[in-house]
């Protein structure tokens, strides 16, 4: 139960600010960050989904992808920029309004998902704002930066920001009273604020299943900006331990854990992040396999389980009702909302459908799991009222 | 009556040949919120060191080791539907399950409390 900080790990601005909230500071993703506070997961995940939590996640990759020699034509420039980055994904980028952010996958060529990310539109022209996961963010920059060539350059934003979640039912009043309109946002879009002299970005986005937002702040003011937020008794710090099960009742897929190289977006219940244009177009890595996946039915596809017993964990076995070992748990554990053990999972097609009756094996021990259709828990993210 | 404690965090409460088995302080508060306890069955024959029970916190399965070799005679079964007793008394009422000593002598080769409290310091 030893606690070490190697001293290889990065730290983020807020270090100081966990230390002082005594987190239990864990490595993660190569960065020393707190997985809960003395309130412990189980408070703090009941917290998130009934007021507003905050989150440090600046061991993401957020980064921007901007035109070399832009035309200043903001639709051309954004068509241009869109042309570097769509090759890479199954998204289409070219559709997206300023502002708007996009779910999507960084696709081998069998179709495999290289990582998951966010990309999104800048109200600059030919600018794109894109987030990825901490641990391919290396690799996927790499990527991305090999494909534009000197057509654009990548600027990651990882080093000289933090990255915050405010997550929650509360969120949005919370976020209003520091960045006022930042309630006129619909889920998936983002706009600049001025915060302390300083820009922040702000997305209608999160991981958590609620309503809540994910902030891009300078270096220079992420304290200042946490402890602005944090002023405000409807928010508390919460640890990445929460976030885990939070964003496990949410159903959403974890890179590394529910997607890795070997798993399509179809197979992962993905199939909304394959864009339909880019469907029609067939233009996207790994276009064969996964347009035929839609078409036939992949080998095996991601489900919901609710495990009764023990929790079952990720690499447990999943067995059909003769005991027959037909997939493998990739997320699971307890969720505190519900207070029953969830995980996610692949299986067959056969047995996916939602009421089978099939076995997690924990500890070498048959426990029945039921397929139930995810989220587990409910998303709440705020959706505007489309404009007539 | 003596309580005597292992490295790996779990107490033993010696009472006559019987011994009340659990986790510490310390290691229910670092495991955090328990969330299931699987319990050991009763007569099982355990080897001192040997798996018994299995503690899961919100994250992870933390196995319980047997302190001394013995037989199971009595499980808590308050922990079934209450897990969180181990997080909020667990030296009383969060207690695991009670084993019949099969060996004392092995009983003088654990920590006591002063030696305990050193190792978690």
């Amino acid at each position: 139960m030893a606690e070490t900080s190697p001293q290889d790990l990065k730290t983020t601005p807020l270090y100081q600010r966990h230390l002082d909230a005594s987190g239990r500071m864990v490595p993660f993703g190569g960065y020393s960050l707190p997985v809960q506070y003395p309130s412990g997961i189980m408070t703090e995940h009941k917290w998130t989904r009934e007021h507003a939590g905050l989150f440090d996640v600046s061991h993401m990759g957020p980064s921007f992808l901007e035109l070399t020699n832009p035309s200043g034509d903001a639709e051309a420039d954004h068509a241009a920029i869109s042309a570097i980055i769509e090759p890479l994904i199954c998204g289409d980028i070219a559709g997206l309004k300023p502002g708007q952010i996009r779910y999507t996958l960084l696709l081998n060529n069998t179709g495999g998902a290289i990582d998951d990310l966010m990309v999104a539109r800048s109200r600059t022209a030919g600018t794109l704002y894109i987030v990825v996961n901490a641990g391919t963010k290396d690799g996927d920059f790499a990527r991305i930066e090999a494909a534009a060539g000197d057509r654009a350059r990548l600027i990651r934003a990882d080093g000289d920001n933090a990255l915050l979640a405010l997550q929650g039912p509360e969120a949005v009043v919370v976020m209003t009273t520091i960045a006022p309109g930042a309630e006129d946002l619909g889920f998936m879009q983002y706009a600049v604020f001025d915060f302390a002299g300083q820009q922040i970005t702000v997305a209608r986005s999160g991981y958590t299943g609620e309503d809540g937002f994910e902030i891009l702040v300078p270096n220079v003011i992420a304290s200042q900006f946490w402890d602005a937020l944090l002023a405000d008794e409807r928010v508390k710090p919460i640890g990445l331990g929460a976030r885990d099960s939070l964003r496990l009742e949410a159903g959403l897929p974890l890179y590394g854990h529910d997607l890795d190289e070997s798993v399509s977006p179809i197979e992962a219940g993905l199939g909304f992040a394959v864009s339909k244009r880019r469907r029609e177009a067939a233009d996207f890595p790994g276009a064969a396999r996964i347009l035929q996946e839609v078409v036939e039915h992949a080998a095996r596809v991601r489900v919901g389980l609710i495990v009764d017993g023990a929790p079952a964990r990720e690499g447990a076995e999943i067995l059909d009702a003769s005991g027959t070992s037909i997939g493998v748990v990739t997320s699971g554990g307890f969720a505190p909302s519900l207070g029953k053990a969830i995980a996610l999972g692949f299986v067959p097609p056969a047995h996916a459908e939602v009421g089978s009756q099939l076995q997690v094996s924990v500890r070498g021990r048959p426990q029945p799991a039921e397929v139930v259709p995810t989220p587990f828990v409910p998303h709440r993210y705020f959706r505007k009222p489309k404009a007539s | 009556m003596t309580t005597k404690f292992t490295p790996d965090h779990e107490y033993i409460r010696v009472e006559g040949s019987t011994g009340i088995v659990g986790i510490t302080p310390y290691a229910q508060e670092a495991l955090g919120d328990i969330v299931f306890v699987e319990l050991p069955a009763i007569g099982k024959v355990l080897k001192k060191g040997e798996e018994a029970a299995v503690v899961e916190s919100v994250k992870a399965a933390s196995e319980i080791y047997a302190p001394v070799s013995g037989t199971v005679t009595e499980v808590n079964e308050e922990l079934t539907g209450n897990p969180g007793l181990i997080n909020a008394d667990p030296e009383a009422t969060g207690w695991i399950y009670k084993i019949a000593i099969a060996d004392a002598g092995e009983i003088d080769g654990l920590l006591d409390s002063d030696a305990y409290a050193e190792l978690t310091l």
